[in-house]
């Protein structure tokens, strides 16, 4: 896989991640480098560990054996008395976490507030940045998302895709260094997928860092440099759009593209 | 009809308004925040706390508040250690020995309140703040706790409700609150019917006070609801 010369420090490395579900493997050693620029799409059938995986980067998971770093610094976990692992340092944890920004498959934006107070949440009460900043920005990023003058509305007054847009300014507002997708369009009606795919085009066409759960297979070769195919917990396959799509090595990838829908 | 002495009912009744008020006000504030840390016990998923949470709202909730006044001021003087203690000054008064049944009872109801409210916050939304690497204690503060507090408040209101009813109680224990003036009256007058109306009428004209503040304050607390273009919930229903 001939790559252009990266930066030494990935912005996102795992290594041999595990994760087990009350006796479930789901992750069975997952290694993976994300670097500063790099669009990553992760497809897997259903119960693959796509989503967990991407969970576990950010630690809404936290698995049982692996190590996670964001810009080479690893989050410390210890193990308990239990047998689980967690957090060495919460306030580390917290740290990192706004440096991964996360789009949720079902938006999960805060019902109790506008838009524009989702979006500068976590910039004026987690980041500490001056109010006035945070709204400038803000609304400059629902410019950019394309609901600017749902500002002042309330989530559930919304569209899907509307929401998903709002959602994806709010991960954008942190000033993340990755922003983390986990089937942004699943939950989508068909005819509003396209206003948040354009979005995540326009994204990485600005160079972001993106790791993206999807099952959007047009997004995954046309828009990302590099596919990770992920099965029974293990990574099947992985390079470039053209290498996966096209050139499929094992049974189980040419099983799973010759389901997907052609679109 | 007597209205002269109807007037005078209300006049004499009115005087026990403030002990009444006092007796509500006191047990809900202090109760809140023993309700809470009961709330809290509840859901912290460790058997230590969780179950003397249990165990507190399954006696208060089971037994009955008359019950629960009689036990505290005839009950707790059998103890020398209570009657010894710093607090005897205050658990010798019968004003104090409701104040406390009163706090007591409806810390336990409250928590469950509470409890709900908190359970009711989408996890997904839980989830989503502390992806934006919000801190336990910020994510309840900003999500958790606006959003509980509208889906308890309703309930809460009516905890309210029973509570300043319920104030009626301390009556028994000698406190001259509304119900307590009331009955004195009628042991004078044998004019039962017209004097209890009038205080009826009493804590009819508190408890429409306090609803319509609870109305004010969920109407405030809840914008994301309040959509001129949205039909009322029932007629939601209709369709």
């Amino acid at each position: 896989m001939a790559e252009p010369a990266v930066p030494a420090v990935p912005a996102v490395s795992v290594r041999n991640l595990h994760k087990r579900f009350s006796g479930l493997e789901v992750l069975k050693g997952i290694s993976l480098d994300a670097h500063e620029g790099d669009v990553i799409s992760i497809l897997g059938a259903s119960g693959s560990g796509k989503s967990t995986l991407l969970r576990c980067i950010n630690l809404l998971e936290i698995p049982e054996q692996g190590e996670i770093a964001i810009d080479g610094e690893t989050i410390g976990l210890r193990t308990r008395g239990d047998g689980r692992r967690e957090p060495i340092d919460r306030t580390q944890v917290d740290r990192m976490r706004t440096q991964l920004g996360m789009v949720f498959q079902n938006f999960n934006l805060w019902s109790h507030m506008t838009v524009i107070e989702n979006v500068i949440e976590a910039p004026v009460h987690v980041q500490r940045r001056p109010r006035a900043d945070a709204l400038r920005e803000g609304e400059a990023l629902l410019a950019k998302v394309g609901i600017a003058e749902k500002r002042d509305a309330y989530p559930a007054h919304l569209s899907g895709g509307q929401q998903q847009r709002a959602a994806i300014a709010r991960a954008l507002a942190m000033r993340p260094r990755v922003l983390l997708f986990d089937e942004p369009t699943s939950a989508l009606d068909p005819e509003l997928v396209g206003e948040v795919l354009r979005v995540m085009v326009a994204l990485a066409a600005e160079g972001r860092t993106m790791l993206v759960v999807t099952h959007e297979m047009a997004f995954a070769r046309e828009v990302s440099n590099r596919v990770i195919f992920l099965n029974q917990g293990v990574i099947e396959e992985q390079g470039t759009p053209a290498d996966v799509f096209d050139a499929p090595k094992s049974d189980r990838l040419r099983q799973f593209l010759s389901s997907q829908p052609r679109r | 009809m007597d209205f002269n002495f109807l007037g005078g009912t209300i006049v004499q009744l009115l005087g026990g308004v403030p002990l009444l008020l006092q007796l509500a006000a006191f047990s809900i504030i202090a109760g809140a925040p023993f309700a809470v840390l009961l709330a809290l016990a509840r859901l912290s998923g460790n058997p230590l706390f969780d179950w003397p949470a249990r165990g507190y709202v399954f006696v208060f909730r089971g037994t009955p508040l008359l019950v629960q006044i009689f036990l505290i001021y005839y009950g707790l003087g059998q103890f020398p250690d209570i009657r010894e203690s710093l607090a005897w000054p205050f658990l010798r008064q019968p004003y104090w020995c409701a104040m406390l049944a009163l706090t007591l009872n409806t810390a336990a109801y409250s928590s469950e309140i509470i409890r709900s409210g908190i359970l009711s916050v989408p996890f997904g939304q839980i989830e989503a703040a502390r992806a934006c690497g919000m801190s336990r204690g910020l994510v309840f503060r900003r999500i958790v706790v606006p959003q509980g507090l509208r889906v308890a408040l309703p309930a809460y209101g009516n905890e309210i409700i029973l509570m300043t009813r319920a104030t009626a109680l301390a009556s028994v224990i000698t406190l001259m609150e509304v119900t307590g003036i009331a009955s004195k009256i009628v042991a004078e007058t044998f004019r039962a019917i017209e004097v209890f109306v009038c205080a009826g009428a009493i804590y009819l004209a508190i408890n429409f006070a306090i609803s319509r503040g609870i109305a004010l304050l969920e109407r405030r607390l809840s914008p994301q609801l309040r959509d001129p273009a949205r039909p009322p919930a029932l007629a939601k229903l209709a369709h």
